[in-house]
């Protein structure tokens, strides 16, 4: 059993406008001690994905159908108070803007020690030893010190260093990353990549990193979920991704970031603009924008299917070679 | 000057904004300290740094949006002085903003947003000439002449930086100063504009100074790259040479903390991590500014700012321990 199973997820947002799909029918498995990336442009889900599983979404935002399943235990529809024990505990998120997700108001050492006696049943006492703790744990000097200092006196990084400390406290399984490096400089990114890494290894947990940018995926994930429009368009391990990308739309992004190589060359960028999830097409969402969209991705949504052990994408272009490795999953398409 | 083989030189350029430190005290903040370089004609230099090293100052100062507090800016073998050289060299130049939502006016329809340089130029007959003109604009940056008359909300990111370059180009200018144009937009958008700006500069013979702070995007632009630290210019030198051959310090864990979407290489990179976070320019250290987070620092570098010097042809670099480091 994977730790955590998300299964043909649904999340809308009731709009005045109308019924925003943000989240299309997503699914997948995390394993213990894992790091499974969610590449995406803004808009295709995959921050609504990770806040329906921490069920933190805004009061338009709703899970609509689906499931998802911590350690085997339902979270849709289990109730916040199952959810209170659930969330910080077994299952921890950052934000990406490490600017505002501190309460300016308070010091860092209250905000730490809140949260492990919330969760824990340690007294004030303990908090605090476990929150100079985890102060050292992500290298901030003179911990004793900082912790009586206000989120003003950090500079960026330190505020995500303390964003992680915070989140690490109570040892959850899963860490749920939600852009963590995208506010920071090249230098403070490489810093905070290099500490989530060398936690992740000591403390054995698994993380789910919601970014766009292929270079951070590439450096930190087992496995990477490629999201377009709120479903998933491929999903397989970082180098098969990255070296066999299977879904046109994938293919596209890997064409489109200028790497060392293609200095002097034309990128060739992805046509047209991302799709009005208000108005969703019928087939696939890509379609419009795919230069080798066929009549069927008009007309019809491609399920998934596997690619090989390690991969598996929803594009009509692998029907065939997906027919021949998995009978069922031909039919089924 | 006879030496025209460079459209825009800066030399020893200075800024400095007073920041109040009490009520009746104030501190010079040197946002950008003694810089100096010159752009080519018809080459792209892309200025990169961490935020708050004076990167965006460099930019704004050079088309006198600041005022400079020293230093000398020229344009085509001109010293810009006076408030006509100013009015005329702004002609000639412009700039395209980093952020496509605040730098357009959500009351101004497309066409006037585009116009609004010729109008305070006065650059057209009648009102016929002004519409081709916009439209002739909107063709050339690939947004379609039928939503000339829209606000900008009702455009996408993309789009509206499509409507800022639009309004960049609109006086023909010979010198574009791109601010983090790209950095806002998603990477299958970034593409599209990346490839617009490289298709303008050679259907105008465009000069850019493009300021971005990806690296990856900025060496597939760039024909050289300056590299600027707390307000200072540390090294400068053509774009692949100084990914392949880095001399300074800073730009080597620079070059190396960039994220390659490669895992294979990735897995590979050994990064250099630097300790530390970057001073505020408020307390910038004494002597080198980088001091404070150089694994190779010496008590030289807390003494004296080492000289920005040439090394080998066309690399510059400003360090003191150059050649015991390489």
């Amino acid at each position: 059993m994977a730790l955590l199973e998300v299964n043909d997820l649904h999340t809308s947002f009731y709009t005045p406008a109308g019924e925003v799909k943000a989240v299309n029918g997503v699914s997948f498995n995390l394993d213990h001690g894992k790091v499974l990336g969610i590449v995406g442009e803004s808009g295709s889900g995959k921050s609504v994905t990770a806040y329906s599983i921490m069920q933190i979404l805004e009061k338009t935002g709703k899970i609509v159908s689906g499931s998802i399943k911590y350690d085997g235990q339902e979270l849709v529809g289990a109730g916040e108070k199952v959810m209170k024990t659930v969330r910080g505990n077994k299952i921890s998120i950052i934000f990406q803007d490490p600017m505002t997700s501190l309460n300016p108001t308070y010091t860092i050492g209250h905000q730490l020690m809140e949260a492990i006696v919330l969760h824990t049943n340690r007294n004030k006492k303990q908090a605090r030893e476990r929150a100079v703790e985890m102060l050292r744990l992500v290298n901030i000097n003179e911990p004793e010190k900082r912790m009586n200092q206000y989120p003003f006196e950090f500079s960026g990084g330190m505020r995500q260093r303390i964003m992680i400390a915070m989140a690490l406290a109570c040892e959850p399984d899963i860490l749920i990353a939600d852009e963590p490096t995208t506010a920071l400089d090249v230098t403070i990114q490489a810093q905070i990549l290099e500490l989530m890494q060398s936690l992740q290894k000591e403390l054995g947990m698994a993380i789910i990193m919601i970014t766009h940018d292929l270079g951070v995926v590439a450096q930190m994930c087992d496995e990477v979920i490629v999201m377009y429009a709120g479903s998933i368009c491929e999903q397989g391990t970082a180098d098969e991704i990255f070296y066999n990308p299977k879904h046109e739309y994938t293919k596209g992004l890997m064409r489109s970031i200028p790497t060392v190589d293609s200095e002097g060359k034309k990128l060739q960028p992805i046509t047209g603009t991302p799709i009005d999830l208000l108005n969703m097409p019928a087939g696939c969402p890509f379609a419009p924008r795919c230069d080798a969209a066929m009549k069927i991705c008009l007309r019809e949504r491609c399920q998934r299917m596997q690619i090989n052990d390690d991969h598996q994408a929803a594009c009509w272009m692998n029907v065939k070679e997906a027919m021949e490795n998995s009978p069922e999953g031909g039919e089924e398409a | 000057m006879s030496d025209n083989q460079y459209l825009v030189e800066v030399k020893h350029l200075k800024e400095y904004f007073n920041i109040n430190t009490g009520i009746f005290s104030s501190k010079p903040l040197k946002a950008v300290d003694d810089v100096s370089f010159s752009i080519r004609r018809g080459e792209t230099l892309g200025l990169v740094g961490e935020s708050g090293c004076g990167k965006t100052t460099v930019g704004r100062t050079l088309l006198h949006l600041y005022k400079p507090t020293d230093g000398e800016i020229w344009f085509d073998g001109k010293k810009i002085e006076t408030k006509k050289d100013i009015l005329e060299y702004r002609k000639k130049s412009a700039m395209v903003f980093q952020d496509p939502y605040s730098s357009l006016n959500p009351r101004m329809t497309v066409s006037d947003i585009i116009a609004e340089p010729l109008d305070v130029h006065k650059m057209y007959k009648d009102k016929k000439e002004r519409q081709e003109r916009i439209l002739d604009l909107m063709a050339k940056v690939g947004l379609n002449s039928e939503h000339a008359n829209r606000y900008a909300h009702e455009f996408s990111g993309g789009q509206r930086q499509r409507i800022g370059i639009a309004r960049a180009l609109s006086m023909n200018p010979e010198f574009v100063v791109c601010d983090e144009p790209v950095s806002a937009l998603d990477v299958s958008i970034q593409a599209q504009v990346i490839n617009m700006f490289d298709e303008l500069q050679e259907e105008m013979g465009l000069t850019y100074l493009f300021i971005a702070h990806d690296l990856l995007v900025v060496r597939h632009i760039s024909d050289r790259i300056a590299v600027m630290y707390l307000g200072k210019m540390v090294e400068l030198a053509d774009a692949a040479e100084i990914y392949d051959h880095p001399l300074h310090p800073y730009t080597k864990s620079l070059m190396s903390a960039v994220p390659l979407p490669d895992p294979k290489k990735a897995r590979e990179n050994k990064r250099i991590v630097l300790s530390g976070d970057i001073p505020s320019p408020l307390n910038a250290p004494s002597g080198c500014p980088f001091r404070t987070r150089c694994p190779y620092a010496t008590d030289a570098c807390a003494e004296s700012m080492p000289e920005f010097k040439e090394l080998s042809s066309g690399h510059f670099v400003a360090c003191h321990n150059v050649d015991k480091i390489n």
